[in-house]
Order: C-alpha cells, then structure tokens, then sequence
C-alpha cells in the first residue's frame, strides 16, 4: 500500500500533489522521472550504489567461499571460535566503526571512493556470505573434492572449475542477500562519501531533510527507483530464497 | 561427520578475516585510543584517562538515550515477534499462492531505510500525505511534533518495515515440521493452542531466537528511519543512540567523548547479545 501511493506521487507533477488527494494521478506525468535523468547528480548517485554495491559483492563472495569451504571441511584450531566471532561482527553498530573508518581510509587515501563503501559493507556482508555460502558447501557431498584431487585438479582449478558451479545456487543466494545488505544501508555509505562516490540515498536524506521535502514528486521519483532493485531481484531469485531462508535452522 | 583436522585451512579463512577485522577490530582499537585521549586537530593526543567515560557515565542525556534506545527496542519486539509468529502460522504452507505471499511479504525487506522513513513521511503529511489528510478530515491531525504521535509512527513504520524478518524466519522454521507430527497431534485430540504450544513452538524456537537476536541488534541502532520521520523530535525524545552518536562525532567533532559512547554503546550490545545467546 505505502509503495502504492509512493509510486503514484512519483507520476504527479508539484502543483497535483500539493491541491489534490486523489488515489490515481489523473495528470499522468513522466517529468519527474525526466528530471532525474537530465540531472548529473542525480542519476550518477544510482550508478555510483551500483558500483559499490556490485564491488562488494565481488570482494565479498572472493573472500567468503574459500572461507566457507574451510569452515565447513576441516576443523582446525579455533574454527568454532571464529565461526562465532564472523557472526558476532554483525553485531558492531555502524555508527561505533564510522568515524575510525573513516580515519583509516583518509590515511589510505580511498574516503570518497567506491571501494571504500564497498570494503566498509563487508563488515556485514562477509559474515553472511561465509554463513549462507557454509551451508551450502556442506551439502555437497565430500567425495567430490576427492574425485577432483585424483583427476588431478590443483585447488584453485578445483575451486573455478568443480566447487563454484556445485554451488552456483547458493552463489546466487549469497550474492542475493549481500547485494541487498549493501543496497539499503545508508550510515556508512553517507558517511563515507563526499562528492564523488555519493549514493542515492544521501541525495534522498538531503532533500527529505534539509529542503523539507522539495520537491515532492522528485523525490517520490528517486525513492521509486530505488525500490525497483530490490523488487527485481526478488522476483529473480524468489525459488532460492527459501532455501536461503530455510539455512536460518542449521545453525 | 568427523571433520579432519587441518590447520592449514587458516589460509582459506585469512582473506575474510583481514576484510572483516579490517572493518571491526581496527576500528575498535581506534576508538579505545580516542576515549582515552583529549584528541586535537586529529593528529594531537593529550591522555585523559577515564575522564571521557566519567563525563558519559554522569551525563542524563546519555541515560535518556539509552532508555529511549531501550524502551523501542522492548515496544518492538514486544510487538513484531508475536505478530510475526501469527502471521507465520496464517500462510499457507502449500499451494500456488505461497511464493506470492513470500514475495509480498520480502518486498518491505528490499526497500532502502531512507525510503523506508521517506515513504511514510509522505503518506502522514498531513496536507498532501494520503493518510495524513484522511486523518485530518476527521479532524485528527498527524502531528510528529507531538510526542506520542512521533513515537507511534516510529513504532509503526519499523514494524512495518521489520516484521517481515521475523514472519519469514519463523515460516520456514514451521515448513521444517513433518505432517506426522501433526498427525500424531490431531490423534491425540490436541486443540490448536496446544499444537501451537507443543508442536510447533519447540520446532521454531531455534530461528525464533534468531529472529529475536536480530531485531534486537538493529532495533538497537536504528539510525534512519526516526532520523528522517521526526529527526529526532520533538525536543530529543525520539534521539536514539545511533543518532545521538554521529551528531557527537560529525557535528561537535567531539572525537573522545563519542568514542567512550561508542565503546559503552558496542558493549551493551555483545553483552545483551551474549545473554540472549546463552539463553537460546
């Protein structure tokens, strides 16, 4: 319902919106939508969350799956302990790591760069990568990494070519899950960008807050596109999901 | 199954864990430096020892967040786990419609939280906002600038928002049930609270923890919504800790005092967390 009538002020114009409480926009208009995509700033706030989300899922899922095959093969010294400890820093509040992160990455010369939104969102999204992705990898059956030693593939072969498309669902899943985690934060992507590297969302704060809500129709436009994404992906991924889902039990 | 032993797989695990201490443990170290120094310019520390924590721990504005911070995340747990676990019990565990219902209810999940406090926002306008200016025809005005409206709509809109999380933990924990546990229920004649009582909740107890733990955790630093909906208003009554926090840190450039906050607040959190896991 509430998506409903965001998706309705987005088609009115200002004058509409202002004068008249009806539940269809009966001036159809696109403006607002063109508004957006002639403006710069606007539109490259959607493409720079793209990236950074995109960059993240890629480092996440580069580092998560061989973490999540070692957790779920071999027990070595203190693997329960940092099984717990992965997903014990899904506990730290953003707002506590903000401002030394953004210390460290001054020093590293990244703040206002996509990889630097990218690598704080790790900071949740590697957690659940390792976690979703361990599931995975434990139900498939150990025998193949056997067969693959005596065929003779070296690990990283045996990584591309065996284990990745064994578990290209739950790839899928993770990558699902991450994409989102990192689509909808706000506190550190804000905080963490200047000019260059700004996602929508601190447009969407700047203009809900400091403009007091102006323009309306413009704004209802940005949050409908950033909706969009989510809504798409779900559909897309919609039949894995309850396996995602249903991974909430093993642990 | 027996797991062989291998040490060496601390390698696989090495990437993940740099990124992820990268973004925790450095950071950590970074604050416990700053809450005990008086920093300058960021470059100059002066030790202060304690003082930063002294002046926190004596501070009413801190208790009145903390409280606050308390207070929502009790009112909604308090209200999103038992209707999450209705509205679980509601859906259909089969049929065609069950990917709809999924869909309909994951939709509140993928929203952005600043659309999220946006959307709702502009729906209580009470002008140009639809429930907004249906309320004001029977002359009953929205008002986010009186104290218990704010707190409602707060309360509502992550309820709105969040419950979703606890209805799809909590339903695939029930589609893990075997019918013959139902079965054996209905033969031995028990009545629907009784198979809720004993069949099911034992069988969702695990993910409703889960579910629980995890709402608590975000309901604990929820940053975007109130800060959007009633910035904090009115007066500092619906200023949470998140919030309260960055204003510190990024407006009064107040770099130790924030810090001794922050490290008060992450503590508060792996200790609540930390009960809650032993409990379950």
């Amino acid at each position: 319902m509430p998506i409903y009538f965001l998706v309705c002020y987005s088609f009115k114009t200002e004058f509409e919106i202002k004068n008249s409480i009806t539940p269809i926009p009966m001036l159809g208009t696109l403006s607002n939508y063109k508004a957006i995509f002639n403006d710069p700033q606007s539109y490259m706030a959607f493409v720079n969350t793209i990236l950074y989300v995109l960059l993240n899922n890629v480092i996440s899922l580069a580092v998560a799956v061989p973490a999540a095959y070692a957790f779920s093969r071999y027990s070595f010294l203190g693997d329960k302990h940092l099984f717990f400890w992965f997903l014990a820093s899904r506990l730290t509040p953003p707002a506590t790591v903000a401002i030394p992160l953004f210390q460290l990455y001054l020093t590293l010369g990244i703040v206002d760069t996509h990889i630097a939104v990218a690598l704080a969102h790790c900071l949740f999204t590697v957690p659940i990568a390792v976690w979703i992705l361990e599931g995975f990898i434990s139900a498939v059956p150990r025998e193949l990494d056997e067969i693959a030693q005596l065929d003779g593939y070296s690990l990283p072969q045996f990584f591309i070519k065996i284990l990745i498309p064994a578990i290209a669902p739950g790839i899928g899943v993770t990558a699902f899950f991450c994409f989102i985690f990192s689509w909808v934060e706000i506190l550190l992507a804000n905080w963490l960008t200047t000019v260059d590297a700004v996602p929508f969302g601190s447009i969407i704060l700047r203009a809900g807050i400091a403009l007091g809500l102006n323009p309306l129709g413009w704004i209802s436009a940005m949050a409908v596109l950033a909706i969009i994404p989510g809504v798409l992906l779900v559909l897309l991924v919609r039949k894995h999901l309850s396996k995602g889902f249903a991974l909430g039990q093993i642990i | 199954m027996i797991k062989p032993i291998k040490n060496r797989s601390w390698f696989f695990i090495l990437p993940a864990l740099i990124l992820v201490g990268g973004s925790t443990i450095i950071p950590l170290i970074t604050i416990v430096n700053f809450s005990v120094h008086d920093v300058f310019y960021g470059n100059d520390f002066i030790w202060v020892g304690p003082k930063w924590f002294i002046q926190v721990l004596n501070s009413r504005e801190f208790y009145n967040t903390l409280l606050r911070t308390f207070a929502f995340s009790a009112i909604v747990l308090a209200i999103e786990v038992p209707l999450g676990i209705l509205i679980a019990l509601s859906l259909p565990r089969k049929g065609p419609s069950v990917p709809f219902y999924i869909l309909a209810i994951a939709i509140p999940l993928m929203i952005p939280w600043v659309v999220v406090g946006l959307m709702w926002l502009l729906i209580i306008h009470p002008q140009w906002g639809s429930l907004g200016s249906l309320l004001s025809l029977f002359g009953f005005q929205i008002d986010v600038n009186n104290l218990l409206t704010a707190w409602f709509v707060i309360v509502f809109v992550d309820v709105w928002h969040w419950t979703s999380l606890v209805v799809l933990l909590c339903y695939s924990g029930l589609l893990a049930i075997p019918d013959r546990y139902y079965q054996a229920a209905r033969i031995d004649g028990a009545n629907r609270w009784k198979i809720f009582r004993f069949v099911e909740l034992p069988k969702i107890n695990r993910v409703l923890m889960i579910a629980i733990l995890l709402r608590f955790i975000d309901s604990f630093m929820v940053f975007a919504e109130p800060f959007i909906i009633t910035r904090g208003g009115p007066g500092k009554s619906t200023v949470f800790l998140s919030q309260s926090l960055m204003r510190t840190a990024t407006q009064q450039f107040d770099l130790g005092q924030s810090s001794a906050t922050s490290l008060i607040y992450f503590s508060i959190i792996v200790l609540f967390s930390w009960i809650l896991y032993k409990v379950m």
